[in-house]
C-alpha cells in the first residue's frame, strides 16, 4: 500500500492540473503510473508490477485455463481488440472470481479489473484498449480458491494512450449514453451481450499546447451489469479503456426479463440504463 | 462571405514579427507572451516547436534531400506536385502528398506545403524559379502531417497562412502526437526543422482569394469527412479544383474523420463547377466528378460490411479483417490503411 500511495503521490505532483479522485485500492491500481525513472528503456517492467499489483501473492502458469487474443500488430494503437477466455476442466470445481487485464508498458498498466459473479457463468470478455509502446498484456485470473494464474501476450502498437480523441463523427451521442445488446453465442447455453459507454474516457495525456496543462482525465472507472436481480459483471475500468468504452461477454441466460447497467466516471458522472431481455431461444 | 484582407492586415503583422524571431530558445517567453493576447487570432497564432529536439544530434543521420521535386502544369497558371504514393519514410522525406501551385497576376497562392520542411523548402524553390511574383497564400487543405509539415519553409515570407476554421484546433490537439509519432520515421533531424504552423486566415463556409485576375473560391468542408478541418481550393478561371484529401486516386482513401461524415459531404463536392481535380494523393489529374467514383465506392463498401457485421454481431476483432475485401486489388497501400479503415468505421457504425 505504501507503494501505491507513493506512486499515487508522484502521479500527482507530475501531472499537474489532472483531478483524479483516489479512492480504494483498485482505483488506485488503476492509476498508478509505471515508474520509469531509472529504469533502462527495454527493461520487462512485469517483475516490478508485480509487487504493487498483487502484493504477496504467488501467480502460477495459466496458459492452461486462461487465454488472451489481441493483434500481433495492432490496426489502431488507440483500438485494440483484447478478448480474454477462460477454460476450467470439466472436472474443477473452482470458478474465476476476478480478471486483471495488465497492458504492461502503459502509464497507467492495469487496464481493467473484471469481477465475474459466481453464478454468472462468464467464461469470456473482450474489451478494446489503448496501446502505448510495444509491450506484453499479462491477464491475472483470481479462482474461488484464492489462486492466481497469469497468462501473457504481445502486442506491436504505440502511441494509443497519448494519441488524442481522433474520430470525430457526424453525430452527437451524449456523454454517458449506453448501448446494450445480447447476442448469440456459439453455445446454446450461453448468450453474449455487448456493453456500450459513449465517453471519451479522456486519458490525461494529451496535453493542451496553449495553456500547457494537461487534459484532466475523465474515464469511466466502473460498470455493473444485472441479469435480473442477478450482479453478472463488475469491471472497474481505467485510461487504458479505449475511447466509448465497449464490454463484450458471454454469461448463462435466466428467465429474467430485464438487463440492467450501472455506471460512473471519474469526474462523478453516474449513468444506468434498462434493457429488455431477448426472448429465450 | 469573409472578407479576407479586411481582418488580416492586424492579425498577420504581429504574427509574423512572431514566427520569425521564434526558436526553441525563446519558446517559453513566446508562450507567455501569446497567452495574454486576447481575441480568435491572437488564439490562434501559436506555434509548435519540438521541444528538446532541437538539440537532437545531427551528427547520427545527414539531413535527407527530397529526391527529384518536380512540378507539373496542370491548367493555364496551375501547377501541381505529385507526391509519391507509399508511406512517409526517411527516404521520401515525407514526399507523399500532392501541393499545388496557382499563379495570378500580381500572386501565387501554394496549396499544402509537404510532409517535410525539405518537401516545403523544395516547393519554394520550384515557385521561385516558375515566377517572380510573391507567395501570399499559404493554403492548408487540412492538419495531416504529410500536408502540413512544411509550412516552416514559408514561414517569415509574407505569406498569409489559410485554413479551415478548425485547423488551428485540431493541429493543437493532434500536432504534439504527429511530432511523436512521425519522429521515428521521418528522423529527429528533420521533425526538429518542422513547426506546426496553425492559419490565421480561417475559412469558416467558403471564401474568396483574388492573386490577381484569378479568383480562388475556398470551401470549408461540414460535417468531418477524412478530417474535421477539411478544406477546397477551385480556381474559378481554369476550373481546376484541388480537392485534399477528400479526394484519393489510386491510394486508398484514408478515414480520419467521419466515414458517414464523408460520404454526406461527398454529393455536395461534386456539385463544385470543376473540370479536372488535384487529389490529394494519386500521381494524377482526375476528370470532374468522375475522379469521386472509385472513392465513393470504397467507402460505400466499407460502410456496407461494416453494417452488416456489426448486425451480425461479429466482434470487433473478427469483423475488421473481413470489411472492405471486396476492394483488395483495387487500390495502392490497401493493406497499409484498409484495416484502420474497417476499424474506424466498425467504432463509428455500431453506434448507429
Amino acid at each position: 500500500m505504501r507503494m501505491i500511495e507513493r506512486t499515487a503521490a508522484l502521479m500527482q505532483r507530475a501531472l499537474i492540473g489532472r483531478r483524479f479522485v483516489l479512492g480504494g485500492l483498485p482505483g488506485a491500481l488503476l492509476l498508478a503510473p509505471r515508474a520509469r525513472a531509472g529504469a533502462p528503456v527495454d527493461a520487462d517492467p512485469w517483475p516490478a508490477l508485480v509487487p504493487q499489483i498483487f502484493p504477496n501473492r504467488v501467480l502460477e502458469d495459466g496458459a492452461k485455463l486462461l487465454t488472451i487474443d489481441a493483434p500481433y500488430r495492432a490496426e489502431d494503437a488507440a483500438v485494440v481488440p483484447v478478448s480474454l477466455r477462460t477454460t476450467l476442466a470439466a472436472d474443477d470445481p473452482r470458478h474465476v472470481r476476478k480478471i486483471t487485464l495488465v497492458i504492461d508498458a502503459n502509464p497507467s498498466p492495469v487496464a481493467a479489473v473484471f469481477t465475474l459473479a459466481p453464478q454468472a457463468g462468464i467464461d469470456s470478455i473482450s474489451t478494446r484498449v489503448r496501446v502505448d509502446d510495444y509491450t506484453n498484456v499479462h491477464a491475472v485470473a483470481e479462482l474461488s480458491d484464492g489462486k492466481l494464474y497469469v497468462a501473457t501476450r504481445y502486442v506491436k502498437a504505440a502511441g494509443g494512450c497519448s494519441a488524442p480523441a481522433l474520430k470525430q463523427t457526424a453525430d452527437a451521442i451524449p456523454i454517458g449514453t449506453l448501448r446494450f445488446r445480447e447476442l448469440p453465442a456459439p453455445d446454446p447455453a450461453q448468450r453474449e451481450a455487448q456493453v456500450m459507454v459513449r465517453h471519451p474516457n479522456y486519458s490525461g495525456m494529451q496535453m493542451d499546447q496553449l495553456t500547457r496543462l494537461y487534459i484532466p482525465a475523465d474515464f469511466v472507472e466502473k460498470l455493473r451489469v444485472w441479469q435480473g436481480d442477478q450482479l453478472l459483471l463488475t469491471v472497474e475500468g481505467g485510461i487504458s479503456i479505449s475511447e466509448n468504452p465497449a464490454f463484450r461477454f458471454s454469461f448463462k441466460p435466466t428467465e429474467a426479463k430485464t438487463f440492467r447497467v450501472e455506471g460512473g466516471d471519474s469526474d462523478g458522472r453516474h449513468f444506468s440504463g434498462s434493457f429488455p431481455a431477448q426472448a429465450a431461444a | 462571405m469573409v472578407r479576407p484582407h479586411d481582418f488580416v492586415e492586424s492579425s498577420m503583422a504581429t504574427y509574423d514579427r512572431r514566427a520569425d524571431r521564434l526558436s526553441v530558445m525563446d519558446l517559453g517567453s513566446w508562450i507567455g507572451e501569446g497567452m495574454t493576447v486576447r481575441g480568435t487570432f491572437a488564439v490562434a497564432a501559436w506555434v509548435f516547436v519540438v521541444m528538446g529536439l532541437a538539440g537532437a544530434t545531427l551528427a547520427g543521420k545527414p539531413a535527407v534531400d527530397v529526391p527529384a521535386f518536380s512540378i507539373q502544369k496542370v491548367a493555364d497558371g496551375d501547377y501541381a506536385h505529385f507526391g509519391q504514393v507509399a508511406m512517409t519514410s526517411a527516404a521520401n522525406a515525407g514526399d507523399i502528398a500532392n501541393l499545388g501551385i496557382v499563379v495570378g497576376r500580381d500572386a501565387v497562392a501554394v496549396i499544402d506545403t509537404g510532409g517535410s520542411v525539405a518537401v516545403g523548402e523544395a516547393l519554394r524553390a520550384a515557385v521561385a524559379k516558375l515566377t517572380g511574383k510573391p507567395v501570399r497564400y499559404v493554403i492548408n487543405t487540412h492538419e495531416h502531417p504529410d500536408h502540413i509539415f512544411g509550412n516552416a519553409a514559408f514561414a517569415g515570407s509574407g505569406a498569409i497562412f489559410v485554413g479551415h476554421q478548425n485547423l488551428p484546433e485540431s493541429m493543437r490537439a493532434h500536432g504534439p502526437f504527429y511530432l511523436h509519432s512521425f519522429r521515428d520515421v521521418l528522423g529527429a533531424a528533420a521533425i526538429a526543422k518542422v513547426r506546426l504552423i496553425p492559419p490565421t486566415l480561417l475559412v469558416k463556409d467558403t471564401m474568396t482569394l483574388d492573386l490577381g485576375d484569378r479568383r480562388l473560391l475556398l470551401t470549408a468542408w461540414y460535417p468531418p469527412a477524412h478530417t474535421d478541418c477539411d478544406l477546397t481550393v477551385l480556381d474559378e478561371r481554369t476550373h481546376t479544383l484541388f480537392s485534399g484529401d477528400l479526394v484519393f486516386l489510386d491510394h486508398i482513401p484514408v478515414i480520419d474523420g467521419s466515414l458517414k461524415g464523408w460520404l454526406d459531404v461527398l454529393p455536395r463536392l461534386a456539385m463544385l463547377p470543376a473540370e479536372r481535380v488535384v487529389p490529394g494523393h494519386g500521381r494524377r489529374v482526375g476528370a470532374w466528378p468522375g475522379a469521386l467514383d472509385d472513392e465513393r465506392r470504397y467507402l460505400l463498401a466499407v460502410e456496407a460490411d461494416a453494417r452488416k457485421y456489426i448486425a451480425l454481431g461479429t466482434p470487433m476483432a473478427q469483423a475488421v479483417p473481413l470489411i472492405g475485401q471486396s476492394e483488395r486489388g483495387r487500390w495502392r497501400l490497401f493493406d497499409d490503411y484498409n484495416p484502420r479503415n474497417a476499424t474506424a468505421a466498425f467504432s463509428e457504425l455500431e453506434w448507429e
